[in-house]
């Protein structure tokens, strides 16, 4: 690890180290925050029990189904916008707006229309993350050199094969970096909307135990939601970032 | 047809075919799920004047004006000490990063255990939001400065404070600026999402307490104009962005 | 007639870059000894990072020596770039937010200048530079060429008694750097100052200087000062000249063996 990492993970460390201090020295009451080594405990024990399996099934599930409808939907989307100029200049202000948007407003009316099933989650986490794969899949294909089409006649190459072996090759890493912003989007929009309202999932849980006062229990899933948002997250970035660099793009 | 006049008129078929979707939706679900269009205008024309919409909205308002100043003043300092110092940026930037994509919503709880329900919680929130994108974009904006420009102002014998007023200021303000409106659109949606949440009062406790009470007209009327509002200040901050540094 | 004087002067200047976090240091330049007499026009030719642009930047008082004496007007120069010098950068230092009257005018307002001669000077530099048509335009709808103009048009202004160019036309095709050649030559006659130009360019240092100073690969030394003996009044048809296929080729026999060095031909060089 270069230096700058070391610095980094001594941060972190005496960041955590300051909350555990505080709270096993009572500057920090315990109803309110609990140590971080109790809430690792506490997940270890939750773990190793079983418990809430099922809760984590269906809230990881149902993140991985919106973000694969996202990105595959996506990618089609972007592919069909892209071929048709006069409708991807119609719909820019939309996506330019897009994010602007609280779009979280709209879960209860999704909830209205399905009901309080996995369904709305499900359309709100897709909704979330299916614009930013749009965008790069648009991105992405802009960027592929002029240049590259040209070599494609060169060699008599046919359309399908330029598109196949010269143009997603070329697009490949925009199309990553749209892969990675809708996963990361498609947590956010399932959590979220979990949090707000579900019948069942972790968000449910987590607020239930927060409306119960049951700390360990809130604060277990909580360490257990953000491990997983950062491990997937810095994962998908750090490959992004090595994809880029190989090819000698810098990304803004 | 000018390009602009044929761009505006392809926009607005779009959005017909929006108001058309939502009435064929409405058609499906029926009644008491989506209702359509037309009634919640004349809905919404008059539940906009009453005390409910306009207590709630100015709650959320209030809520949100804090919120953006925290986030623009926290977003700037540390923008711009970690653009400024290199160690600190090199460090910090991939933990910003990270916080970043995380769903911030898992942390409100936590935010609510110290706050309780008080406004200053969901303030708290907004700002957790907002703060990050500002300090991003502020960082960069820094690191991005040309070396040149620099070395320039140095052959011209400008002072320090010449130097970051009349040269530092300029370049970075762009950047600056699109992460001050990033900031904006974000800290808007943490403050929601708190009303969403736990809150007795806002405009997003108002959706909520609407679907709970099968208010859809009310429900739907307030998801709308909030719609509207987010997309019209968007707009006009890139625009204003557009007009003040469109330099070709 | 007397001889002119040294306007400035390097004596033993050597510029050594510290060792940073994971970095040996950096042997750039030097030892270097020159003496630019005043009113004179002096070319800098060397291969890739031999140290033509550190050496400038000491000159100017941008980077410090760390070794040797480096005196501009009989003052040491240390720290701070002195009054009189101006310096036109390899990159574009033009200002985007500015027009390209605000550019130039830039250095000149902060000197206290009052109002009527900032626009005088200004429009004076514009017009000598030819860019009067496009005093209200930005730098972003200019071309690469005429954005260095520009930074040019704002040292200009400042009236500099020695003018420092490192590589201005780098990123311009070879018919419009001959042009550009013209253009600096004039500048030259018309200001009368002591102009130092870096450059990569043989034909060009060989066409437009009094003496031509080639230096070798890093760490950068003069191998070889060439005396061109050019008449003041010269342009770029200078090149048809006999003597000027001397002057580069004499230059091409010192630093045909250094740039191949600096390209990474090590055993070539003895060949």
């Amino acid at each position: 690890m270069t230096r700058v990492g070391w610095i980094r993970l001594l941060v972190i460390v005496l960041a955590v180290g300051a909350l555990e201090l505080a709270c096993r020295a009572g500057f920090v009451d315990h109803r309110v925050v609990i140590a971080p080594s109790e809430m690792a405990a506490a997940l270890w024990r939750m773990i190793a029990a079983g418990q809430f399996t099922g809760e984590m099934t269906r809230t990881f599930g149902i993140v991985v189904a919106a973000v694969v409808i996202a990105i595959v939907l996506g990618f089609a989307l972007g592919l069909l916008i892209h071929a048709l100029p006069r409708v991807r200049e119609a719909l820019d202000p939309f996506f330019a707006t897009y994010y602007a948007v609280p779009i979280f407003i709209f879960y209860p009316v999704l909830v209205a229309i399905f009901g309080l099933s996995p369904v709305p989650i499900l359309l709100m986490g897709v909704a979330t993350a299916i614009v930013a794969m749009i965008i790069a899949t648009l991105n992405g294909l802009d960027r592929v050199p002029r240049v590259l089409t040209k070599v494609a006649r060169v060699h008599r190459m046919g359309a399908v094969e330029t598109a196949l072996k010269l143009k997603l090759p070329a697009a490949a890493p925009y199309l990553f970096t749209g892969v990675k912003l809708a996963t990361s989007y498609g947590f956010i929009g399932v959590i979220a909307s979990e949090f707000i309202l579900s019948p069942a999932g972790l968000g449910r849980v987590i607020s239930d135990a927060y409306a119960d006062f049951n700390n360990p229990r809130m604060y277990a899933l909580i360490l257990l939601l953000l491990i997983v948002a950062v491990v997937v997250n810095t994962g998908l970035h750090a490959w992004d970032q090595r994809w880029a660099e190989r090819r000698g793009i810098r990304k803004p | 047809m000018t390009a602009t006049a044929r761009r505006t008129t392809d926009t607005l078929i779009i959005l017909v075919v929006i108001l058309l979707a939502w009435q064929a939706l409405h058609h499906v679900v029926g009644e008491t799920a989506l209702p359509s269009p037309a009634p919640t205008l004349s809905y919404a024309a008059h539940f906009l004047f009453t005390a409910r919409f306009i207590d709630n909205a100015t709650a959320t308002l209030v809520c949100f004006a804090y919120a953006l100043a925290l986030s623009y003043a926290l977003g700037l300092a540390i923008g711009v000490w970690m653009g400024a110092h290199h160690l600190s940026g090199a460090v910090g930037e991939p933990i910003l990063i990270s916080l970043y994509t995380l769903p911030k919503i898992t942390l409100y709880p936590v935010v609510l255990l110290i706050f309780g329900l008080a406004l200053s919680g969901r303030v708290t929130f907004g700002a957790m939001h907002g703060v990050l994108p500002v300090a991003l974009l502020t960082m960069n904006a820094i690191r991005n400065i040309p070396p040149v420009y620099l070395k320039a102002a140095r052959t011209m014998h400008l002072s320090k404070a010449q130097t970051v007023f009349s040269v530092l200021l300029p370049a970075t303000l762009p950047e600056v600026v699109a992460g001050l409106r990033i900031g904006f659109t974000l800290t808007l949606l943490g403050v929601l999402l708190a009303e969403m949440f736990a809150a007795k009062e806002g405009l997003g406790f108002l959706i909520v307490n609407a679907m709970q009470l099968v208010q859809n007209e009310e429900m739907i009327t307030v998801a709308v104009v909030l719609f509207a509002f987010a997309a019209a200040a968007n707009a006009l901050l890139l625009w204003m962005e557009h007009r003040w540094f469109q330099r070709t | 007639m007397t001889a002119p004087e040294v306007h400035a002067r390097l004596a033993g200047v050597t510029r050594v870059y510290p060792a940073t976090a994971g970095h040996q240091p950096v042997h750039a330049l030097g030892p270097i000894d020159l003496d630019l007499k005043r009113g004179e026009f002096f070319g800098v030719v060397g291969p890739s990072g031999c140290g033509k642009s550190t050496l400038l930047e000491v000159l100017a008082g941008l980077q410090p020596a760390t070794a040797g004496t480096v005196t501009f007007e009989g003052n040491r120069v240390a720290g701070d770039v002195p009054d009189g010098i101006g310096v036109v950068f390899q990159e574009d230092a033009s200002f985007p937010w500015l027009t390209v009257w605000d550019n130039t005018a830039f250095g000149l307002r902060r000197t206290g200048v009052d109002d009527t001669e900032v626009r005088r000077r200004v429009d004076d530099a514009l017009a000598f530079m030819g860019l009067k048509d496009f005093a209200r335009a930005y730098p972003a709808q200019l071309s690469g060429g005429m954005r260095q103009r520009v930074c040019i048009a704002r040292t200009l202004v400042l009236q500099p008694r020695l003018i420092l160019l490192d590589e201005p036309f780098g990123a311009l095709d070879a018919q419009t750097r001959l042009l550009m050649g013209d253009e600096v030559l004039r500048l030259w006659r018309r200001t009368g100052a002591t102009v130092l130009l870096i450059t990569h360019a043989l034909d060009e240092a060989a066409m437009l200087s009094d003496r031509i100073g080639a230096m070798s690969a890093r760490p950068g030394r003069f191998l070889d000062i060439v005396e061109t003996k050019w008449p003041r009044e010269r342009e770029s048809t200078i090149v048809s000249d006999p003597r000027f296929g001397e002057i580069t080729g004499r230059l091409w026999d010192n630093l045909r063996g250094e740039s191949m060095k600096s390209l990474g031909y090590a055993g070539m060089a003895a060949e």
